[in-house]
């Protein structure tokens, strides 16, 4: 029998009984329609999260230094003075390492213009702005040669500009920390809060050698970050870049090197666990339909023993009356889970242009929504359509 | 010249087990029906011969003995197979018309076409239905569903219905039951018409004188053919007619 003429069959005894399709297609419509909402909402969700660890940089590794240990006091990761230019020098040198900044962090009064504002002073390499893949909004980021020259430069972030320059153009100019004067030669892009609340444009960097030298008067770095050429190798260069510090620091653990990877899989980790969530509601909800779909269907043979009889006595086989009852359910229950499709996506649509929430619809879950309504068809369609096709034509052509 | 026949029967039986007592619905029934024969069947309910009806028609096997349709040995082939046998071979015409409602006329004679297992195309489907539905004389009505027919203008859907895949073989199980005389009359017509042309007819009735237009007449009783004749003064369906249409005249004349 032609699959055609049999899809066409079952679209006309669907709607025959269009209320009763309906009815019974809404377990489907309902269950995925929620589904694929909750996920558009969830995976929005998840996406603005990645969004927010990819603007940290690309592919960063982070070096922090080991525990300040004081009597019985332990300071915690980033606390104790154990990592040097030295080491971050080292660190360049290992293959798939593209570009590090040693950091060094402090928080200080700053004068400029008449004004005065507290922010958090970093001293950098010039390769930091292309490790945090942050731009300059106007001016440039300062040279390796002022690193060398220990100069008195400055690239201030959005928030300092705005507060300490806010009817000019803040490049050019002069700001003072400890009443060291710094030439601004660059303003960075905006780049708003970071995944922790902090405002990251609230910064002024320069580099390194003069905040050691000139600003906080320190011999170590507080941290050391860099760029791995590459996602693939990240964690072969992350053991790699371990095992050349173990060897600088004669073998003691004395620092940590964390990947931006594991922070990022810590923040997603939330929305996985929803999403196996939702995968078991979609499970339960798609039972319930299926569950619908296989009563209809058992009451459609039932009514229809006369029709099966007839089909049979000219001449339809068993396989032939199996895939038209078959093909009524999967119809049923695809129809229904298009419908969802569509009803989700919509809500989502709403949803996102009622409260700002970013909603993204992934092409997979539309795959995977239609793919197993489909199969929900076949599975609670199967036993109904068995039952026709074993029909004894002479009862069927009998039955009242 | 030897003619094969369409049916034939060598001590063919049907037995139902139904619980302790073995029910011989028919006992042992030879018989050889031939091509261009038009055979009535009859008999008492409980005389088997629906359950002869069921057997010849391949919707049932039997029990024993062995049945040749057309040259076929079918006492052995399974479900799919005797499917097969029923859409190319047999065509069936029931008492109840059996027509799917709330589809139309063509689309009912089409039917049977979709479950052919040579593939006919979609056009000479509807080709075949049409010229089906003429040939029973409801070319004109093949958009209306079975609820819009008369009785007897869906009996002619349900015969179109049977012609359409060319069987070697027509079986009518009480065609004329639900029917008023006249109505009777004009499907027999059809019948004849039909066997005429050439086609083969076995029917079951229980009416004497819906009998008398075939052509030879079987009794059975209690699982056996009691008589086999052959009919003498066969009716014409349109002589009839006219005899009761003039009759009709005279009635509204008086």
């Amino acid at each position: 029998m032609r699959i055609f003429a049999t899809i066409r069959l079952a679209l006309r005894a669907l709607r025959r009984n269009k209320m009763r399709s309906m009815l019974t297609m809404l377990g489907i419509i309902i269950g995925v329609g929620s589904v694929i909402a909750a996920v558009s909402i969830t995976t929005g969700a998840t996406k603005q999260v990645e969004d927010k660890v990819s603007a940290l940089g690309q592919n960063v590794i982070t070096v922090f230094s080991g525990s300040f240990t004081g009597g019985a006091m332990r300071g915690g990761w980033g606390s104790a003075p154990t990592l040097t230019v030295g080491d971050a020098l080292a660190i360049a040198q290992v293959p798939g390492v593209e570009a590090v900044s040693p950091e060094v962090r402090d928080r200080n009064q700053i004068l400029a213009n008449g004004l005065n504002w507290n922010t958090l002073i970093l001293g950098e390499s010039p390769d930091y702005p292309q490790i945090r893949n942050w731009n300059m909004a106007t001016g440039s980021m300062f040279a390796d040669a002022d690193v060398r020259s220990v100069a008195k430069v400055a690239v201030i972030g959005k928030t300092v500009a705005d507060q300490l320059f806010p009817d000019s153009d803040p490049v050019g100019q002069t700001l003072r920390i400890r009443d060291i004067p710094f030439k601004i030669v660059g303003v960075l892009e905006a780049k708003g809060f970071n995944l922790f609340g902090q405002d990251q444009d609230d910064t002024v960097i320069i580099p390194y050698t003069s905040h050691m030298k000139r600003v906080s008067r320190r011999t170590f770095v507080n941290s050391i970050q860099l760029q791995a050429t590459s996602a693939d190798n990240i964690t072969k260069i992350q053991q790699d870049i371990s095992e050349a510090m173990l060897l600088r620091h004669r073998g003691e653990q004395d620092f940590t090197v964390r990947t931006q990877l594991e922070l990022a899989q810590a923040m997603t980790a939330t929305a996985k666990v929803m999403s196996v969530l939702l995968a078991a509601i979609a499970s339960v909800s798609l039972i319930v339909g299926g569950i619908g779909i296989m009563n209809i269907m058992l009451v459609s043979v039932t009514e229809r023993t006369r029709e099966i009889g007839i089909r049979m006595a000219v001449g339809a086989r068993g396989g032939d009356i199996l895939i038209q009852f078959l093909v009524e359910a999967v119809t049923l229950s695809l129809i229904g889970g298009l419908i969802g499709i569509g009803l989700g996506v919509g809500a989502s649509q709403i949803v996102s242009s009622l409260t700002d929430w970013p909603t993204l619809t992934p092409v997979s879950w539309i795959v995977i929504a239609s793919f197993s309504s489909g199969l929900v068809g076949i599975i609670s369609g199967f036993y109904p359509a068995w039952k026709a096709s074993k029909l004894d034509p002479i009862e069927a052509l009998r039955y009242e | 010249m030897q003619t094969n026949p369409v049916i034939r029967l060598v001590e063919l039986s049907k037995t139902y087990h139904t619980g302790e007592v073995d029910v011989h619905a028919v006992r042992s029934v030879s018989l050889e029906i031939l091509p261009g024969e038009f055979v009535a069947v009859m008999g008492s309910s409980g005389s088997g011969k629906s359950t002869l009806m069921n057997t010849v028609g391949c919707l049932d096997r039997p029990t024993g003995g062995s049945y040749r349709l057309d040259g076929i040995d079918v006492s052995t082939l399974d479900r799919d197979a005797l499917a097969d046998i029923r859409n190319e071979k047999i065509g069936f015409v029931f008492q109840g018309f059996n027509l799917l409602s709330r589809t139309s006329a063509l689309e009912n004679v089409e039917m049977p076409m979709l479950y052919n297992r040579s593939r006919i195309p979609a056009h000479e489907q509807r080709e075949r239905a049409l010229k089906a539905l003429e040939i029973c004389g409801l070319a004109n009505r093949a958009d209306h569903h079975p609820s819009q027919l008369s009785g007897g203008q869906q009996q002619r859907v349900a015969i179109a219905r049977a012609l359409v895949n060319r069987p070697a073989l027509l079986l009518a199980d009480e065609p004329t039951g639900n029917l008023d005389t006249q109505t009777s009359i004009e499907i027999m017509g059809v019948f004849q018409k039909l066997n005429d042309a050439g086609i083969s007819i076995v029917m079951v009735t229980h009416e004497l004188d819906i009998a008398r237009y075939t052509k030879r007449n079987l009794i059975m009783r209690d699982g056996k053919v009691i008589s086999d004749k052959l009919v003498e003064n066969r009716l014409v369906a349109e002589v009839e007619l006219n005899r009761l249409r003039e009759a009709q005249q005279a009635v509204k004349l008086a």
